[in-house]
């Protein structure tokens, strides 16, 4: 059984905004039938603003409860701001996602995309690439891409977000190729910014609570808790839950998969999350 | 309804109060190892003769040709390993594209699990499950060391012709082994008049605990041990016996000798109920597997245009137990092997649900379970983007 978050499972339980607008400015459709889960998202969109968003899907417990968090979460956007959220914002939304289920929100990202797009009367980028897995249509392009942006290090981690590899796994070589070669590629951008390892922890503190606001603090609010940074030593960062966050039995999945590794992203790589005891 | 109801019997079954009463005694005072020379132990490796006599009784084999086992898995992998250390020079397994995993995943990788190279023939199966009897017979050849189908498929309950499958395969010095844990308890089994060399049975699909199976190893049938070890179960399987599961699985068997009629009689009339109470009353329903040739007590229903993985967790929140074969339940994905060898659609595979019955099921749960399940399926076709429309 899975573990899902009680985020998930209450919106799984009470979806909102589910439905179709009818005259929609912008139609995403991803996903088919064979592939287990498929999402339809339409937008009302007035002067670059999302006024209204709802979805049909078909799937799983965290791919309905995936579709519903997006909805909430453009809502009243700006165009612009809506294509900044990635699949991350929705789990991160939702308080997390079982890592075999990560794809669930990359379908939420998706099909944002292909409503924005269709809105735009633009072609997606990503359908143009070529298709690396047959069993479920996934292209070299969203495979690379996920790759970068969820940092993904093995084929069993493309499979948990893209779904590719996940059917006759025939392309497990291909996506070992991706790998590597995002890998190679992604070594080269990312030195820059390893270098100034040399930070004051007046610099640290900065921006580890800058990324705390932006990245953990709204997703843990959401559940009725939240978190405090309370000390910064070296490389270590001791934080302490607050509200439900406490009494949660995932707290210390949170810190490790969500806190540290964010933090890991935009602050320093070298740093090591541990709570207050 | 607070209390569970549980419909997933083909994936593990309570244990019998009957049951948890004889074995009670072999976690206390009766401790002792049955291969001890003193009466202490003595007394318990008497209890595992009784217990053999049990399950042959059920069987109706002779004791001696009883081995018990750690789990229906380890007695698939003891026989085929066994049938084709019998047969050295002969380098092809027939089996079927529904079996269960433990069979399934061991007869795909022959090779590398035996560094030989042998051919596999996993038979197909029609659009109801079935087997095609004369392309078994053209699948059988010289070169044929073993034969291993189920006797029960475990998720659409579909029965095979076992006795004149292996009756075939002895007319051609095959040797043949049946995956019976779906089985047994629930089909008659009268092993002296069948010409099957091997049989596995697990405890826990019949009211034992988990953690003890049986193989049955035909009299005269070469046998190879899976683990090399002590002298137990008279060389056949090395390791201290699990001595109050197997106590435990001796008692079950003597249960599910009295109880089949019930099995065949009132757990099969509350599946049929619950069956046709959901084919009538949700529409786009379809059954999967052949209606006649199947045991009493399952079930394997498709919704369509609705995911398993949800299904099963609206149902949930009523304390309503039963199995998906859906993709998404498993982690795998992609939707059950059986039903995509069964060619049964995408648009019905991802959203069956297993229901499976046992002889504690009540009429009322049925009534239960018939009343919640049309509202469950029905809200969640109201999101899918797929749903037509009733």
């Amino acid at each position: 059984m899975w573990l899902y978050t009680d985020t998930v499972t209450e919106h799984f339980q009470n979806p909102r905004n589910v439905g179709e607008i009818e005259n929609a400015d912008g139609i995403g459709d991803v996903g088919s039938l064979a592939c287990g889960d498929a999402l339809r998202l339409t937008l009302k969109i007035d002067n670059e603003r999302i006024v209204d968003a709802k979805f049909k899907t078909f799937g799983c417990a965290s791919a309905i409860a995936s579709s519903s968090a997006l909805t909430e979460m453009i809502k009243g956007m700006e165009i612009s701001e809506a294509e900044k959220i990635t699949n991350e914002d929705i789990a991160n939304y939702l308080g997390g996602l079982p890592k075999e289920k990560m794809h669930c929100s990359v379908m939420g990202r998706e099909a944002l995309e292909a409503a924005i797009a269709d809105y735009r009367g633009l072609a997606l980028p990503t359908a143009e690439g070529e298709v690396v897995c047959e069993c479920f249509g996934v292209t070299d392009i969203e495979i690379t891409r996920a790759i970068k942006e969820s940092n993904l290090r093995s084929v069993e981690e493309i499979t948990n977000f893209t779904k590719a590899g996940g059917g006759c796994g025939k392309c497990a070589d291909k996506l070992v190729a991706l790998l590597r070669k995002s890998v190679s590629e992604g070594l080269k951008i990312v030195d820059p910014a390893v270098k100034p390892t040399r930070m004051t922890t007046l610099q640290k503190i900065k921006k580890i609570e800058e990324v705390l606001d932006r990245e953990v603090r709204p997703g843990l609010r959401v559940d009725g808790g939240d978190l405090e940074l309370i000390d910064v030593d070296g490389d270590l960062v001791i934080v302490s839950m607050r509200g439900h966050c406490t009494s949660c039995s995932n707290s210390q999945t949170t810190i490790k998969q969500l806190v540290e590794k964010k933090l890991r992203e935009q602050v320093l790589p070298t740093l090591i999350v541990e709570e207050d005891k | 309804m607070d209390k569970v109801v549980y419909m997933d019997n083909n994936a593990t079954t309570r244990v019998a109060p009957e049951v948890l009463e004889v074995m009670t005694p072999y976690f206390s005072e009766l401790y002792g190892n049955p291969s001890s020379m003193h009466t202490f132990g003595g007394q318990v490796g008497r209890s595992i003769d009784t217990a053999r006599e049990q399950v042959a009784s059920l069987l109706g084999c002779d004791p001696s040709e009883i081995v018990f086992t750690s789990c229906g898995t380890e007695s698939d992998s003891t026989a085929i390993f066994s049938g084709l250390r019998a047969n050295p020079d002969k380098r092809h397994v027939v089996s079927s594209r529904v079996e269960h995993p433990a069979v399934k995943n061991l007869c795909e990788n022959l090779p590398a699990r035996t560094s030989t190279s042998y051919r596999t023939t996993m038979l197909k199966v029609s659009g109801d499950g079935l087997i095609d009897f004369d392309e078994y017979l053209e699948a059988l050849n010289d070169d044929t060391a073993i034969v291993s189908i189920m006797w029960a498929n475990n998720e659409t309950g579909v029965v095979y012709p076992i006795p004149e499958m292996a009756k075939a395969a002895k007319e051609r010095g095959i040797m043949f082994h049946t995956d019976a844990v779906q089985a047994v308890g629930k089909i008659p089994i009268n092993l002296n008049q069948l010409d099957i060399d091997f049989l596995s049975m697990s405890g826990h699909k019949l009211h034992a605990p988990k953690g003890v199976g049986i193989l049955y190893v035909r009299r005269g049938t070469p046998f190879a041990p899976f683990m090399a070890g002590g002298h137990q179960e008279h060389g056949r399987r090395a390791g201290t016996e699990n001595v109050a599961s197997i106590v435990g699985l001796g008692k079950a068997c003597e249960l599910a000798a009295q109880k089949m009629a019930e099995e065949n009689s009132r757990v099969k009339a509350l599946r049929d109920k619950l069956e046709n109470g959901l084919l009538s009353r949700i529409p786009r329903s379809i059954l999967n597997g052949n209606k006649e040739q199947r045991l009493p007590n399952t079930s394997n229903i498709s919704f369509e245009f609705v995911e398993g993985e949800a299904i099963l967790l609206h149902m949930n929140r009523y304390n309503i137990c039963a199995s998906s074969g859906s993709a998404c339940t498993s982690g795998s994905l992609e939707p059950s092997h059986v039903l995509r060898a069964m060619g049964v659609p995408f648009t019905a595979a991802h959203g069956s649900i297993r229901f499976s019955l046992s002889v504690y099921n009540t009429e009322e749960e049925v009534d239960f379970v018939l009343d919640k399940m049309p509202a469950i399926i029905a809200e969640l076709r109201e999101l899918s983007p797929f749903w037509p429309g009733a």
